[in-house]
Protein backbone atom coordinates (compact mmCIF):
# COMPACT_ATOMS: atom_id res chain seq x y z
CA UNK A 1 0.00 0.00 0.00
CA UNK A 2 2.47 2.75 -1.00
CA UNK A 3 0.36 6.18 -1.40
CA UNK A 4 1.86 9.23 -3.14
CA UNK A 5 2.76 10.48 0.35
CA UNK A 6 4.62 7.52 1.18
CA UNK A 7 6.12 7.53 -1.48
CA UNK A 8 7.51 10.67 -1.46
CA UNK A 9 8.98 9.78 1.71
CA UNK A 10 10.68 7.01 0.69
CA UNK A 11 12.42 9.03 -1.88
CA UNK A 12 13.54 11.37 1.22
CA UNK A 13 14.52 8.57 3.06
CA UNK A 14 16.98 6.92 0.58
CA UNK A 15 18.47 10.29 -0.67
CA UNK A 16 21.01 10.56 1.54
CA UNK A 17 22.73 7.37 1.56
CA UNK A 18 22.51 7.90 -2.13
CA UNK A 19 23.55 11.30 -2.37
CA UNK A 20 26.85 10.34 -0.28
CA UNK A 21 27.41 7.09 -2.19
CA UNK A 22 26.98 9.11 -5.52
CA UNK A 23 29.70 11.74 -4.83
CA UNK A 24 31.90 8.86 -3.43
CA UNK A 25 31.85 6.65 -6.15
CA UNK A 26 31.44 9.65 -9.19
CA UNK A 27 33.65 12.38 -7.81
CA UNK A 28 36.85 10.79 -7.29
CA UNK A 29 36.40 8.41 -10.58
CA UNK A 30 35.95 10.98 -12.21
CA UNK A 31 38.91 12.59 -11.35
CA UNK A 32 40.92 9.88 -11.51
CA UNK A 33 39.68 9.64 -15.27
CA UNK A 34 40.67 12.86 -15.50
CA UNK A 35 43.92 12.98 -14.09
CA UNK A 36 44.86 9.25 -16.02
CA UNK A 37 45.00 12.04 -19.01
CA UNK A 38 47.30 14.73 -17.83
CA UNK A 39 51.39 14.46 -17.30
CA UNK A 40 51.20 15.32 -13.30
CA UNK A 41 53.75 14.67 -10.78
CA UNK A 42 53.31 15.93 -7.33
CA UNK A 43 57.31 16.62 -7.27
CA UNK A 44 56.68 19.46 -10.27
CA UNK A 45 53.76 21.20 -9.21
CA UNK A 46 52.62 23.72 -11.95
CA UNK A 47 53.55 21.04 -15.26
CA UNK A 48 50.46 19.50 -15.66
CA UNK A 49 49.74 19.18 -19.31
CA UNK A 50 46.97 17.58 -21.34
CA UNK A 51 48.92 14.14 -23.02
CA UNK A 52 46.14 11.92 -24.20
CA UNK A 53 46.27 8.30 -23.65
CA UNK A 54 49.99 8.71 -23.18
CA UNK A 55 49.85 7.36 -19.60
CA UNK A 56 47.90 4.25 -20.84
CA UNK A 57 50.31 4.04 -23.22
CA UNK A 58 53.00 3.81 -20.74
CA UNK A 59 51.28 1.57 -18.42
CA UNK A 60 50.40 -1.39 -20.05
CA UNK A 61 53.62 -1.59 -22.27
CA UNK A 62 55.61 -1.68 -18.44
CA UNK A 63 56.69 -4.98 -17.62
CA UNK A 64 56.09 -3.85 -14.23
CA UNK A 65 52.53 -4.22 -15.23
CA UNK A 66 52.70 -7.99 -17.27
CA UNK A 67 54.23 -8.95 -14.03
CA UNK A 68 51.60 -7.30 -11.72
CA UNK A 69 49.22 -9.02 -13.65
CA UNK A 70 50.86 -12.09 -13.60
CA UNK A 71 51.13 -12.29 -9.13
CA UNK A 72 47.83 -10.67 -9.34
CA UNK A 73 46.17 -14.00 -11.20
CA UNK A 74 48.62 -15.73 -9.30
CA UNK A 75 47.24 -14.85 -6.08
CA UNK A 76 43.84 -14.84 -6.51
CA UNK A 77 43.81 -18.33 -8.42
CA UNK A 78 46.18 -19.35 -6.05
CA UNK A 79 44.16 -18.33 -2.72
CA UNK A 80 40.63 -19.25 -4.27
CA UNK A 81 41.63 -22.65 -4.70
CA UNK A 82 43.55 -23.20 -1.57
CA UNK A 83 40.74 -21.81 0.11
CA UNK A 84 37.50 -23.86 -1.66
CA UNK A 85 39.45 -26.94 -1.32
CA UNK A 86 40.43 -26.26 2.07
CA UNK A 87 36.96 -25.07 2.75
CA UNK A 88 34.91 -28.03 1.27
CA UNK A 89 37.08 -30.35 3.22
CA UNK A 90 36.78 -27.93 6.55
CA UNK A 91 32.57 -28.02 5.72
CA UNK A 92 32.49 -31.66 5.67
CA UNK A 93 34.72 -32.17 8.54
CA UNK A 94 32.50 -29.35 10.67
CA UNK A 95 29.23 -31.17 9.46
CA UNK A 96 29.77 -34.46 11.67
CA UNK A 97 28.92 -34.76 14.94
CA UNK A 98 31.50 -34.96 17.69
CA UNK A 99 32.86 -33.78 20.76
CA UNK A 100 33.19 -30.00 21.16
CA UNK A 101 32.38 -29.14 17.52
CA UNK A 102 31.41 -25.55 18.82
CA UNK A 103 34.91 -24.68 20.14
CA UNK A 104 36.31 -26.61 17.26
CA UNK A 105 33.84 -24.05 14.72
CA UNK A 106 35.62 -21.12 16.87
CA UNK A 107 39.02 -21.74 16.00
CA UNK A 108 38.70 -22.60 13.25
CA UNK A 109 36.60 -19.20 12.19
CA UNK A 110 39.31 -16.89 14.30
CA UNK A 111 41.57 -15.68 11.34
CA UNK A 112 39.28 -13.96 9.55
CA UNK A 113 38.91 -11.48 12.56
CA UNK A 114 43.08 -11.03 12.68
CA UNK A 115 43.87 -7.70 10.96
CA UNK A 116 45.41 -7.76 8.30
CA UNK A 117 48.75 -6.53 9.34
CA UNK A 118 49.06 -8.08 12.47
CA UNK A 119 48.32 -11.67 10.90
CA UNK A 120 51.09 -10.73 7.82
CA UNK A 121 53.64 -9.96 10.35
CA UNK A 122 53.02 -12.73 12.83
CA UNK A 123 53.04 -14.97 9.73
CA UNK A 124 56.40 -13.13 8.34
CA UNK A 125 58.68 -12.64 11.64
CA UNK A 126 57.52 -15.39 14.10
CA UNK A 127 56.74 -18.38 11.99
CA UNK A 128 58.33 -17.91 8.30
CA UNK A 129 61.47 -15.81 9.36
CA UNK A 130 64.73 -18.34 8.39
CA UNK A 131 66.63 -17.74 12.01
CA UNK A 132 64.25 -17.00 14.77
CA UNK A 133 61.12 -18.47 13.28
CA UNK A 134 59.19 -21.13 14.25
CA UNK A 135 59.01 -23.53 10.98
CA UNK A 136 63.01 -22.79 10.84
CA UNK A 137 62.83 -24.26 14.61
CA UNK A 138 60.78 -27.33 13.95
CA UNK A 139 63.05 -27.73 10.16
CA UNK A 140 66.45 -27.55 12.40
CA UNK A 141 64.42 -29.85 14.96
CA UNK A 142 64.25 -32.74 12.21
CA UNK A 143 67.66 -31.84 10.66
CA UNK A 144 66.92 -29.98 8.02
CA UNK A 145 67.92 -26.52 6.66
CA UNK A 146 65.76 -23.55 7.61
CA UNK A 147 63.74 -22.53 4.36
CA UNK A 148 63.40 -18.63 4.16
CA UNK A 149 60.00 -18.97 2.58
CA UNK A 150 60.07 -14.80 1.67
CA UNK A 151 62.90 -14.30 -0.13
CA UNK A 152 62.82 -18.11 -1.62
CA UNK A 153 59.25 -18.09 -2.49
CA UNK A 154 57.78 -14.60 -1.82
CA UNK A 155 54.94 -14.61 -3.92
CA UNK A 156 53.47 -18.23 -2.72
CA UNK A 157 54.89 -16.92 1.09
CA UNK A 158 51.89 -14.71 0.40
CA UNK A 159 49.55 -16.62 -1.28
CA UNK A 160 49.72 -19.28 2.30
CA UNK A 161 49.02 -16.13 4.88
CA UNK A 162 46.31 -15.14 3.02
CA UNK A 163 44.87 -18.54 2.22
CA UNK A 164 44.98 -18.18 6.12
CA UNK A 165 43.09 -15.28 6.00
CA UNK A 166 39.80 -16.32 3.98
CA UNK A 167 39.77 -19.84 4.44
CA UNK A 168 37.22 -19.46 7.40
CA UNK A 169 35.23 -17.42 5.29
CA UNK A 170 35.13 -20.02 2.60
CA UNK A 171 34.32 -22.72 5.55
CA UNK A 172 31.49 -20.93 7.10
CA UNK A 173 29.97 -20.44 3.79
CA UNK A 174 30.40 -23.68 2.51
CA UNK A 175 29.29 -25.27 5.96
CA UNK A 176 26.15 -22.84 6.02
CA UNK A 177 25.56 -24.66 2.20
CA UNK A 178 25.81 -28.05 3.57
CA UNK A 179 24.02 -27.92 6.43
CA UNK A 180 20.73 -27.21 3.60
CA UNK A 181 21.53 -30.22 1.95
CA UNK A 182 18.69 -33.03 2.10
CA UNK A 183 19.78 -35.46 4.45
CA UNK A 184 17.55 -38.21 3.28
CA UNK A 185 18.60 -37.91 -0.31
CA UNK A 186 22.09 -39.57 1.34
CA UNK A 187 20.51 -42.01 2.93
CA UNK A 188 18.61 -42.89 0.10
CA UNK A 189 21.79 -42.96 -2.02
CA UNK A 190 23.67 -44.56 0.85
CA UNK A 191 20.73 -47.25 0.94
CA UNK A 192 21.11 -47.86 -3.04
CA UNK A 193 25.01 -48.56 -2.30
CA UNK A 194 26.56 -45.32 -3.65
CA UNK A 195 29.61 -44.89 -1.51
CA UNK A 196 31.28 -41.94 -0.03
CA UNK A 197 32.81 -40.67 -2.97
CA UNK A 198 29.86 -41.55 -5.53
CA UNK A 199 27.85 -39.29 -2.57
CA UNK A 200 30.27 -36.57 -2.47
CA UNK A 201 30.84 -36.22 -6.82
CA UNK A 202 26.72 -36.71 -7.33
CA UNK A 203 24.80 -35.27 -4.34
CA UNK A 204 27.17 -32.93 -2.26
CA UNK A 205 29.09 -31.16 -5.24
CA UNK A 206 26.10 -30.64 -7.13
CA UNK A 207 24.83 -28.84 -3.91
CA UNK A 208 28.04 -26.90 -3.20
CA UNK A 209 28.10 -25.60 -6.73
CA UNK A 210 26.19 -22.40 -5.77
CA UNK A 211 27.93 -21.35 -2.32
CA UNK A 212 31.20 -22.37 -4.42
CA UNK A 213 30.45 -19.33 -7.38
CA UNK A 214 29.39 -17.24 -4.54
CA UNK A 215 32.87 -17.54 -2.39
CA UNK A 216 34.73 -17.29 -5.86
CA UNK A 217 33.15 -13.79 -6.77
CA UNK A 218 33.08 -12.37 -3.04
CA UNK A 219 36.97 -13.14 -2.73
CA UNK A 220 37.95 -12.27 -6.11
CA UNK A 221 36.70 -9.16 -5.42
CA UNK A 222 38.76 -8.79 -2.35
CA UNK A 223 41.33 -10.71 -3.22
CA UNK A 224 42.13 -8.24 -6.06
CA UNK A 225 42.78 -5.61 -3.79
CA UNK A 226 45.55 -7.00 -1.34
CA UNK A 227 47.76 -4.66 -0.18
CA UNK A 228 48.72 -4.58 3.47
CA UNK A 229 49.89 -8.24 4.06
CA UNK A 230 52.28 -7.04 0.88
CA UNK A 231 52.90 -3.57 1.97
CA UNK A 232 54.45 -5.00 5.79
CA UNK A 233 55.89 -8.37 4.21
CA UNK A 234 57.90 -7.70 1.12
CA UNK A 235 56.83 -4.38 -0.14
CA UNK A 236 56.44 -5.84 -3.24
CA UNK A 237 59.75 -7.34 -3.52
CA UNK A 238 62.20 -8.96 -3.95
CA UNK A 239 62.10 -6.70 -7.29
CA UNK A 240 58.66 -6.92 -8.86
CA UNK A 241 57.99 -10.79 -7.50
CA UNK A 242 55.01 -9.57 -5.24
CA UNK A 243 53.65 -6.30 -6.64
CA UNK A 244 50.11 -6.97 -7.78
CA UNK A 245 48.30 -4.25 -9.51
CA UNK A 246 47.14 -2.63 -6.18
CA UNK A 247 50.54 -2.14 -5.36
CA UNK A 248 51.89 -1.07 -8.31
CA UNK A 249 49.33 1.49 -8.71
CA UNK A 250 49.85 2.66 -4.78
CA UNK A 251 54.00 3.11 -5.46
CA UNK A 252 53.44 4.88 -8.42
CA UNK A 253 51.21 7.37 -6.91
CA UNK A 254 52.50 7.38 -3.47
CA UNK A 255 56.20 6.87 -4.02
CA UNK A 256 57.02 8.09 -6.98
CA UNK A 257 54.66 11.16 -7.18
CA UNK A 258 53.60 9.80 -10.51
CA UNK A 259 49.70 11.46 -10.63
CA UNK A 260 48.82 10.69 -14.62
CA UNK A 261 50.57 7.04 -14.46
CA UNK A 262 49.18 5.85 -10.95
CA UNK A 263 45.45 7.56 -12.42
CA UNK A 264 46.27 5.34 -15.75
CA UNK A 265 46.82 2.22 -13.56
CA UNK A 266 43.77 2.66 -10.92
CA UNK A 267 41.19 2.77 -14.12
CA UNK A 268 42.72 -0.86 -15.30
CA UNK A 269 42.50 -1.68 -11.74
CA UNK A 270 38.58 -0.24 -11.87
CA UNK A 271 38.27 -2.03 -15.29
CA UNK A 272 39.47 -5.73 -14.23
CA UNK A 273 37.48 -5.35 -11.16
CA UNK A 274 34.59 -4.68 -12.93
CA UNK A 275 34.40 -7.96 -14.92
CA UNK A 276 34.45 -9.95 -11.90
CA UNK A 277 31.57 -7.54 -10.75
CA UNK A 278 29.34 -8.21 -13.49
CA UNK A 279 28.92 -11.68 -12.65
CA UNK A 280 28.65 -11.47 -8.84
CA UNK A 281 26.11 -8.92 -9.04
CA UNK A 282 24.23 -11.30 -11.41
CA UNK A 283 23.97 -14.24 -8.97
CA UNK A 284 22.99 -11.90 -6.06
CA UNK A 285 20.25 -10.03 -7.97
CA UNK A 286 18.93 -13.55 -9.61
CA UNK A 287 18.51 -13.80 -5.55
CA UNK A 288 16.97 -10.56 -5.02
CA UNK A 289 13.19 -11.08 -5.02
CA UNK A 290 11.48 -7.62 -5.19
CA UNK B 1 27.93 -53.13 18.67
CA UNK B 2 26.31 -50.43 16.83
CA UNK B 3 26.54 -48.11 19.30
CA UNK B 4 30.68 -48.86 20.00
CA UNK B 5 31.17 -48.35 16.29
CA UNK B 6 29.33 -45.10 16.53
CA UNK B 7 31.20 -44.34 19.38
CA UNK B 8 34.68 -44.83 17.37
CA UNK B 9 33.90 -42.79 14.96
CA UNK B 10 33.12 -39.82 16.72
CA UNK B 11 36.29 -40.75 19.00
CA UNK B 12 38.18 -40.74 15.63
CA UNK B 13 36.29 -37.37 13.86
CA UNK B 14 36.97 -35.67 17.49
CA UNK B 15 40.51 -35.95 17.26
CA UNK B 16 41.02 -35.25 13.75
CA UNK B 17 38.96 -32.09 14.20
CA UNK B 18 40.72 -31.14 17.29
CA UNK B 19 43.86 -31.35 15.65
CA UNK B 20 43.05 -29.48 12.47
CA UNK B 21 41.05 -26.82 14.60
CA UNK B 22 44.22 -26.20 16.40
CA UNK B 23 46.64 -25.95 13.64
CA UNK B 24 44.73 -23.14 11.82
CA UNK B 25 44.13 -21.82 15.49
CA UNK B 26 47.82 -22.03 16.90
CA UNK B 27 49.35 -18.49 14.90
CA UNK B 28 47.24 -16.88 16.93
CA UNK B 29 47.90 -18.87 19.97
CA UNK B 30 51.27 -18.63 19.91
CA UNK B 31 51.29 -14.63 19.23
CA UNK B 32 48.82 -14.64 22.47
CA UNK B 33 51.89 -16.85 24.52
CA UNK B 34 54.92 -15.07 22.92
CA UNK B 35 53.39 -11.65 24.64
CA UNK B 36 53.71 -13.27 27.89
CA UNK B 37 58.02 -14.03 27.25
CA UNK B 38 60.73 -12.11 27.84
CA UNK B 39 62.45 -10.59 24.40
CA UNK B 40 65.35 -13.18 25.08
CA UNK B 41 62.85 -16.54 25.48
CA UNK B 42 60.47 -15.49 22.53
CA UNK B 43 63.76 -16.13 19.88
CA UNK B 44 65.29 -19.09 22.30
CA UNK B 45 66.02 -22.11 20.46
CA UNK B 46 64.08 -24.65 20.74
CA UNK B 47 61.27 -22.35 20.95
CA UNK B 48 59.38 -22.71 24.82
CA UNK B 49 55.63 -23.58 24.84
CA UNK B 50 54.52 -23.04 28.02
CA UNK B 51 57.50 -23.46 30.51
CA UNK B 52 58.57 -20.11 30.42
CA UNK B 53 58.72 -17.32 32.53
CA UNK B 54 55.72 -15.51 32.42
CA UNK B 55 55.92 -11.85 32.45
CA UNK B 56 53.56 -9.26 31.40
CA UNK B 57 56.57 -6.49 31.04
CA UNK B 58 55.72 -6.23 26.98
CA UNK B 59 52.49 -4.84 27.36
CA UNK B 60 53.69 -2.28 29.79
CA UNK B 61 56.54 -1.48 27.29
CA UNK B 62 54.61 -1.57 24.32
CA UNK B 63 52.05 1.26 26.22
CA UNK B 64 54.97 3.44 27.19
CA UNK B 65 57.41 3.31 24.66
CA UNK B 66 54.41 4.20 21.65
CA UNK B 67 51.46 5.45 23.63
CA UNK B 68 49.83 2.22 22.58
CA UNK B 69 46.16 3.44 23.90
CA UNK B 70 46.03 6.66 21.26
CA UNK B 71 46.11 4.09 18.97
CA UNK B 72 43.61 1.54 20.08
CA UNK B 73 41.17 4.77 21.14
CA UNK B 74 41.66 5.64 17.68
CA UNK B 75 40.50 2.15 16.66
CA UNK B 76 38.10 2.27 18.92
CA UNK B 77 36.67 5.63 17.21
CA UNK B 78 36.93 5.47 13.70
CA UNK B 79 34.98 2.36 13.83
CA UNK B 80 32.41 2.70 16.45
CA UNK B 81 32.27 6.14 14.67
CA UNK B 82 32.07 5.15 11.05
CA UNK B 83 29.44 2.52 12.04
CA UNK B 84 27.19 4.70 13.85
CA UNK B 85 27.30 7.05 11.14
CA UNK B 86 27.17 4.85 8.74
CA UNK B 87 23.42 3.76 10.25
CA UNK B 88 22.31 6.68 11.04
CA UNK B 89 22.13 7.30 6.87
CA UNK B 90 21.46 3.66 6.20
CA UNK B 91 18.46 3.31 8.29
CA UNK B 92 15.94 5.33 6.45
CA UNK B 93 17.27 3.98 3.55
CA UNK B 94 16.58 0.57 4.13
CA UNK B 95 13.21 1.20 5.46
CA UNK B 96 12.13 3.22 2.36
CA UNK B 97 13.40 -0.20 0.20
CA UNK B 98 11.93 -2.48 2.39
CA UNK B 99 8.85 -1.32 3.02
CA UNK B 100 7.97 1.43 0.07
CA UNK B 101 9.78 -0.09 -2.78
CA UNK B 102 8.94 1.49 -6.22
CA UNK B 103 10.29 0.35 -9.40
CA UNK B 104 13.52 1.42 -8.97
CA UNK B 105 14.37 -0.20 -5.88
CA UNK B 106 16.02 -2.88 -7.03
CA UNK B 107 17.93 -0.91 -9.13
CA UNK B 108 19.00 1.38 -6.35
CA UNK B 109 19.78 -1.39 -4.26
CA UNK B 110 22.35 -3.13 -7.24
CA UNK B 111 24.14 0.06 -7.41
CA UNK B 112 24.94 0.78 -4.04
CA UNK B 113 26.64 -3.00 -3.90
CA UNK B 114 28.57 -1.91 -6.89
CA UNK B 115 29.99 1.17 -5.52
CA UNK B 116 31.66 -1.55 -2.68
CA UNK B 117 33.37 -3.53 -5.61
CA UNK B 118 35.22 0.05 -6.56
CA UNK B 119 38.66 -1.36 -6.09
CA UNK B 120 40.39 1.32 -3.58
CA UNK B 121 43.30 2.13 -6.16
CA UNK B 122 40.78 3.50 -8.39
CA UNK B 123 39.93 6.58 -6.49
CA UNK B 124 42.97 6.47 -3.88
CA UNK B 125 44.53 9.36 -5.23
CA UNK B 126 41.78 12.11 -5.82
CA UNK B 127 40.89 10.98 -2.13
CA UNK B 128 44.40 11.20 -0.97
CA UNK B 129 44.42 15.11 -2.43
CA UNK B 130 41.25 15.92 -1.22
CA UNK B 131 42.39 15.13 1.79
CA UNK B 132 45.45 17.05 1.88
CA UNK B 133 43.79 20.42 0.35
CA UNK B 134 40.98 20.05 2.53
CA UNK B 135 43.53 19.02 6.01
CA UNK B 136 42.04 15.84 6.50
CA UNK B 137 45.21 13.35 6.12
CA UNK B 138 46.13 11.86 8.98
CA UNK B 139 42.49 13.05 11.19
CA UNK B 140 40.05 10.56 12.66
CA UNK B 141 37.08 12.35 10.94
CA UNK B 142 38.79 11.82 7.81
CA UNK B 143 38.91 8.08 8.31
CA UNK B 144 35.81 8.41 9.94
CA UNK B 145 34.27 9.86 6.92
CA UNK B 146 36.19 7.18 4.49
CA UNK B 147 35.08 3.98 6.20
CA UNK B 148 31.72 4.97 6.55
CA UNK B 149 31.09 5.57 2.46
CA UNK B 150 33.06 2.08 2.01
CA UNK B 151 30.71 0.17 4.60
CA UNK B 152 27.55 2.05 3.68
CA UNK B 153 26.25 -0.44 1.25
CA UNK B 154 27.05 -3.55 3.34
CA UNK B 155 24.86 -1.63 6.04
CA UNK B 156 22.28 -0.92 3.33
CA UNK B 157 21.98 -4.11 2.59
CA UNK B 158 22.29 -5.91 5.92
CA UNK B 159 19.24 -3.62 7.30
CA UNK B 160 17.10 -4.09 4.00
CA UNK B 161 17.37 -8.46 4.52
CA UNK B 162 16.23 -7.87 7.87
CA UNK B 163 13.82 -5.34 7.91
CA UNK B 164 12.78 -7.37 5.55
CA UNK B 165 11.43 -9.94 7.52
CA UNK B 166 9.28 -7.75 9.76
CA UNK B 167 5.86 -7.57 8.36
CA UNK B 168 4.70 -4.33 6.36
CA UNK B 169 1.40 -4.52 8.34
CA UNK B 170 2.67 -3.42 11.20
CA UNK B 171 3.98 -0.50 10.35
CA UNK B 172 1.04 0.24 7.59
CA UNK B 173 -1.09 0.30 11.13
CA UNK B 174 0.79 2.77 12.81
CA UNK B 175 0.67 5.01 9.75
CA UNK B 176 -3.27 4.77 10.15
CA UNK B 177 -3.08 5.51 13.29
CA UNK B 178 -1.74 8.94 12.75
CA UNK B 179 2.16 8.23 13.67
CA UNK B 180 4.64 10.46 11.28
CA UNK B 181 7.39 9.19 9.53
CA UNK B 182 9.98 9.79 12.29
CA UNK B 183 7.65 8.24 14.87
CA UNK B 184 7.29 5.06 12.69
CA UNK B 185 10.65 4.76 12.04
CA UNK B 186 11.79 5.69 15.69
CA UNK B 187 8.95 3.94 17.82
CA UNK B 188 7.53 1.04 15.22
CA UNK B 189 10.11 -0.01 13.50
CA UNK B 190 13.36 0.43 15.47
CA UNK B 191 11.85 -1.77 18.46
CA UNK B 192 11.00 -5.03 16.24
CA UNK B 193 14.32 -4.33 14.33
CA UNK B 194 16.60 -4.71 17.31
CA UNK B 195 18.63 -7.78 16.67
CA UNK B 196 19.16 -7.11 12.95
CA UNK B 197 20.23 -4.07 13.60
CA UNK B 198 22.58 -5.04 16.30
CA UNK B 199 24.28 -7.59 14.34
CA UNK B 200 24.37 -5.26 11.96
CA UNK B 201 26.53 -2.95 13.93
CA UNK B 202 28.59 -5.68 15.23
CA UNK B 203 29.58 -7.07 12.04
CA UNK B 204 30.69 -3.41 10.73
CA UNK B 205 32.82 -2.75 14.32
CA UNK B 206 34.93 -5.65 12.62
CA UNK B 207 34.97 -4.50 9.44
CA UNK B 208 36.13 -1.19 10.03
CA UNK B 209 38.56 -2.27 12.76
CA UNK B 210 39.98 -4.58 10.56
CA UNK B 211 40.32 -2.26 7.53
CA UNK B 212 43.84 -1.42 6.13
CA UNK B 213 43.96 -0.13 3.01
CA UNK B 214 42.83 3.84 4.11
CA UNK B 215 43.94 3.56 7.39
CA UNK B 216 47.34 2.58 6.23
CA UNK B 217 47.43 5.54 3.30
CA UNK B 218 45.74 8.45 4.85
CA UNK B 219 46.91 8.03 8.60
CA UNK B 220 50.69 8.62 10.27
CA UNK B 221 51.05 9.41 13.77
CA UNK B 222 48.31 11.24 15.19
CA UNK B 223 45.41 9.48 13.95
CA UNK B 224 46.75 5.91 12.99
CA UNK B 225 44.18 3.55 14.19
CA UNK B 226 45.99 -0.18 15.57
CA UNK B 227 46.38 -1.25 11.91
CA UNK B 228 48.78 1.26 10.80
CA UNK B 229 50.14 0.88 13.97
CA UNK B 230 51.22 -2.57 13.77
CA UNK B 231 52.52 -2.13 10.49
CA UNK B 232 55.25 0.05 12.34
CA UNK B 233 56.60 -3.14 13.53
CA UNK B 234 57.88 -4.10 10.06
CA UNK B 235 60.79 -2.06 10.29
CA UNK B 236 61.72 -2.69 14.10
CA UNK B 237 64.88 -2.04 15.56
CA UNK B 238 66.67 -4.76 17.87
CA UNK B 239 64.84 -7.75 19.46
CA UNK B 240 61.08 -7.19 19.16
CA UNK B 241 58.86 -10.95 19.01
CA UNK B 242 57.43 -10.46 22.52
CA UNK B 243 56.47 -6.66 21.88
CA UNK B 244 54.90 -7.26 18.97
CA UNK B 245 53.09 -10.09 19.88
CA UNK B 246 52.01 -8.04 23.13
CA UNK B 247 51.08 -5.30 20.81
CA UNK B 248 48.95 -7.79 17.85
CA UNK B 249 47.38 -9.84 21.56
CA UNK B 250 45.87 -6.42 22.35
CA UNK B 251 44.70 -5.01 19.06
CA UNK B 252 43.15 -8.77 18.22
CA UNK B 253 41.55 -9.67 21.63
CA UNK B 254 38.48 -7.62 21.85
CA UNK B 255 37.02 -8.03 17.83
CA UNK B 256 37.88 -11.82 17.82
CA UNK B 257 35.76 -11.75 20.49
CA UNK B 258 32.89 -9.59 18.75
CA UNK B 259 33.79 -11.81 16.40
CA UNK B 260 32.69 -15.25 17.53
CA UNK B 261 29.15 -13.62 19.08
CA UNK B 262 28.51 -12.48 15.04
CA UNK B 263 29.36 -15.45 13.55
CA UNK B 264 25.88 -16.27 12.40
CA UNK B 265 25.50 -13.05 11.10
CA UNK B 266 28.95 -13.01 8.93
CA UNK B 267 27.68 -15.21 6.52
CA UNK B 268 24.38 -13.27 5.64
CA UNK B 269 26.05 -10.09 5.76
CA UNK B 270 29.15 -10.48 3.45
CA UNK B 271 27.12 -12.78 0.75
CA UNK B 272 24.30 -9.98 0.28
CA UNK B 273 22.09 -12.99 0.59
CA UNK B 274 23.62 -15.06 -2.13
CA UNK B 275 23.83 -17.78 0.47
CA UNK B 276 20.74 -19.02 2.54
Amino acid sequence: MATAHSRAAARLTMSPAVILLLGWMLIPLVMTLYFSFLRYNLLMPGTEEFIGTLNYQYFLTDPAFFSALGNTLALVGGVLVLTIAGGIGLALLLDQPFWGRGIVRLLVIAPFFVMPTVSALVWKNMLMNPVNGLFAAIAKGVGLQPFDFLAEAPLSSIILIVTWQWLPFATLILLTALQSLDRERLEAAEMDGAGALDRFIHIILPHLARAMTVVTLIQTIFLLSVFAEILVTTNGGPGTATTNITYLVYAQSLLQFDVGGGSAGGIVAVVLANIVAVFLMRMIGRNLDI
Amino acid sequence: MARAATNRRMLVVTLIAWTVGIVIFFPILWTALTSFKTEAEAVAAPPTFLAFHWTLENYAEVQQRSDYFLHFWNSVVISVGSTLLGLLVAVPAAWSMAFVPGKRTRDVLMWMLSTKMLPPVGVLIPIYLLFRDFGLLDSRIGLVIVLTLINLPIIVWMLFTYFREIPGEILEASRMDGAGLRDEILFVLLPMAVPGIASTLLLNIILAWNEAFWTLNLSASQSAPLTAFIASYSSPEGLFYAKLSAASTMAVAPILVLGWFSQKQLVRGLTFGAVK
